[in-house]
């Protein structure tokens, strides 16, 4: 299938393992920041084939994951509120705030609806002018351009009962705070190719620049991966720091310019909250003043909600690469997909998932192949 | 439209001008509280039953009808009996167009006929308007096990071949594509069928079938994980093998699912000793519901209780049952 097969072919793959085992001569730590990476990782077993020097750390690139628990309350409080038809992406869903999620808003009789598009959102507030629709934008700079449009739309079309409740946040300031924070041990980073499908890698520039990493724009097919871990690997080996892109069939350097403008009309730079990790400065978008009828904080006065989080969950150390999900006390006994204590084991992006999902049982020590000759058929 | 017929008069209608002709039952048939089987030699039934809400009613492939057929008439074949007789019972919200009820009665006659089965008996009762997505459906049955048939979870041993009968994933997403909020253009049908003739085409070949599956809801995953625990012995499998069309890859791809997590509702996981694998896959692909049946894995000593897939790259995973239904009510 075009754009699946081509990126799955574990022939080419072997070649890359191999590539890479040939020129790593040293130990080096490699943050792939996106959560579909991840899942990509773990998924095909990824980490498990390349050279013991290299060490994948997860990052922080998991929208779901790093929206925090203060902003999941406020979501909570406006879906239980009547009147008020909630929307969101699925995997939202089961995120925990401090005292339940909105699944558990929804079997309370709250009306939380999965959407798709942010776009559907709109249609509902459409088809429901008696009721309040409140859609919650969270995501990286992939699902900005979208949600800002759901919010243009609105007021294109003069829909008074939809609004947004934002939490998004942005690629560079986290890597920034990885780079500068005293305890990093990331040698080069792979970026996440969707996010620059949008903004473009202008952004990382001065990043490779002022912080010497290099940084290689990656997409998410296994092979998009590896070929993204070969770049790094290449530029650490000969010691060089350079922003190159490997998924150039999706980004472009100046990325989606209509989509960009869509954005900076609706949102404005913002501090923000990351679940695990804290504040980190200009790190979100807000709605801008412009839009300010549509701030659902506003409407259903929570914007002073304030929440602390979770003492016993570790995922900030798991989302600056300082400990692997298992090594947390917590993992697959205290906190688990079902009941999880953090958000990194609920979204399927979130590493702590991905770990309790595919590594539970440690087969992978010495794996035996598994043969079907001789029993014939298929 | 259905009214609050607050039973006696509305019931006789929908009995008269709906079920009976959808159902091949003439209308000079003695109508009782209820049927009477007849069951000579038969020293071991298999008893099923099963409630539909799925929606929307109406689905690429499918409605709730057929399927409400499909699903208990498998569930009862994957104990390798034949079904002999299906109950079934509606409960109807008020306001349901009348000629909706008609196309579904129609349509779960059809199924019934293609699944050489009879419904000798239901029930129908209406709720107030808001409190039953249209219709819900519910049928049971009862099959008759041949002699000689013993098909269980638990008799799954080392070595034992793992079969897929056919694609996995389609209905599912053929579901999934029609629900509110998330539409999205696909060609892919559901796969709803009834499997008796399969199971009994299997069972011409050999008697000796261990394991029969139907991989609803969660999929292929959630019904080797649970013949794995039940067996407490291990699966594992070659993800490659895996039947996945690639329109339900692509659908998974941008849904972030896993297709072997999605549900089936024409589809079985066998569980088959290597002696009679031979004779049980030529059987499969003779039949019009296994002729793309294929082996993905086998049963194994190691890891009880665990199933392990293989990946493209020779790498290995847990495979888990899926934790709840992130989409709810696909059947």
């Amino acid at each position: 299938m075009k754009y699946l097969d081509e990126f799955n072919d574990p022939v080419v793959a072997r070649q890359l393992f191999a590539e890479i085992e040939r020129i790593t001569t040293r130990p080096w730590a490699i943050m792939e920041v996106c959560g579909g990476q991840t899942h990509s990782i773990i998924r095909n077993g990824i980490d498990q084939l390349l050279p013991d020097d290299i060490h994948l750390i997860h990052g922080p690139g998991c929208p779901v994951c790093v929206t925090p628990v203060g902003m999941l309350d406020k979501a909570l409080d406006i879906a239980s509120q009547p009147g008020v038809i909630f929307c969101s992406f699925g995997d939202m869903l089961r995120v925990p705030g401090t005292s339940r999620d909105l699944f558990q808003v929804k079997s309370e009789g709250g009306d939380v609806r999965v959407v798709y598009s942010p776009l559907d959102a709109v249609k509902l507030a459409e088809d429901h002018p008696d009721r309040e629709v409140v859609f919650f934008a969270i995501g990286f700079e992939t699902t900005a351009p979208a949600n800002a449009m759901a919010v243009h739309q609105a007021r294109q079309r003069g829909l008074t009962n939809f609004s947004v409740l934002v939490s998004h946040v942005l690629v560079p300031p986290a890597i920034e705070a990885i780079v500068s924070s005293p305890t990093n041990r990331v040698d080069g980073f792979l970026a996440a190719g969707h996010v620059c499908s949008i903004m473009g890698t202008r952004q990382y520039g001065p990043l490779v620049e002022q912080h010497g990493v290099p940084i290689v724009v990656t997409g998410f097919e296994p092979l998009d991966v590896l070929e993204g871990i070969r770049r790094v690997v290449a530029q650490l080996e000969v010691g060089t720091a350079e922003l190159e892109n490997a998924y150039s069939r999706v980004v472009t350097e100046a990325g989606n310019v209509a989509a960009q403008q869509m954005v900076e009309d609706v949102f404005e730079v913002c501090d923000r909250q990351w679940r695990g990790i804290g504040e980190i400065p200009l790190s979100g978008w807000r709605l801008s003043p412009r839009y300010a009828d549509f701030d659902a904080e506003a409407r259903f006065h929570v914007a002073t909600m304030d929440s602390p989080e979770s003492s016993r969950c570790r995922s900030g150390e798991v989302l600056q690469g300082l400990i692997k999900p298992h090594e947390c006390e917590a993992f697959g006994t205290e906190c688990t997909p079902r009941r999880p204590l953090g958000a990194t084991m609920v979204s399927g992006e979130g590493a702590c998932a991905a770990y309790h999902q595919y590594r539970r049982l440690d087969v992978t020590a010495d794996p035996v192949p598994v043969t079907l000759s001789g029993v014939g058929g298929g | 439209m259905i009214g609050h017929g607050g039973g006696g008069k509305l019931s006789a209608e929908l009995i008269e001008n709906v079920f009976l002709p959808a159902f091949d039952t003439s209308p000079e048939a003695e109508l009782h509280d209820s049927a009477m089987l007849d069951v000579r030699a038969a020293d071991r039934l298999a008893f099923s039953t099963d409630s539909y809400v799925v929606r929307p009613l109406f689905f690429p492939g499918g409605c709730i009808g057929d399927l409400a057929i499909n699903g208990t008439v498998n569930d009862i074949a994957m104990r390798g009996a034949q079904p002999i007789a299906l109950s079934a019972g509606f409960i109807l919200e008020e306001g349901l167009p009348m000629n909706v009820l008609g196309r579904i009665a129609e349509e779960m006659g059809a199924a019934a006929r293609r699944a050489g089965v009879r419904v000798v008996t239901g029930d129908t009762k209406v709720v107030d308007a808001g409190l039953a997505d249209g219709l819900y459906v519910n049928t049971a049955g009862v099959g008759i096990i041949p002699e000689g048939v013993d098909i269980r979870p638990s008799r799954a041993r080392p070595g034992d071949v793992v079969i897929v009968s056919g694609p996995i994933g389609q209905h599912g997403i053929a579901v999934m594509s029609q629900r509110e909020g998330l539409e999205f253009g696909t060609e892919i049908l559901t796969d709803s069928a009834p499997l008796n003739g399969l199971v009994g085409a299997m069972l011409d070949a050999s008697t000796d079938l261990h394991v029969l599956r139907d991989p609803t809801r969660g999929g292929v995953a959630a019904s080797l994980c649970e013949i794995a625990d039940a067996a407490h012995l291990g699966i594992e499998f070659e993800e490659t093998r895996l039947p996945v069309p690639p329109e339900v890859a692509a659908a998974c791809s941008f849904l972030g699912l896993d297709a072997i997590s999605i549900a089936n509702e024409g589809t079985l996981v066998a569980i088959v000793p290597p002696h009679v694998v031979d004779e049980v896959m030529a059987a499969m692909h003779g039949h019009e519901f296994g002729r793309e049946a294929c082996i993905i894995g086998r049963v194994v000593e190691e890891h009880p209780g665990v199933v392990v897939a293989r990946t493209a790259f020779g790498a290995s995973r847990v495979v888990d049952l899926p934790l709840g239904e992130q989409l709810p009510r696909i059947c």
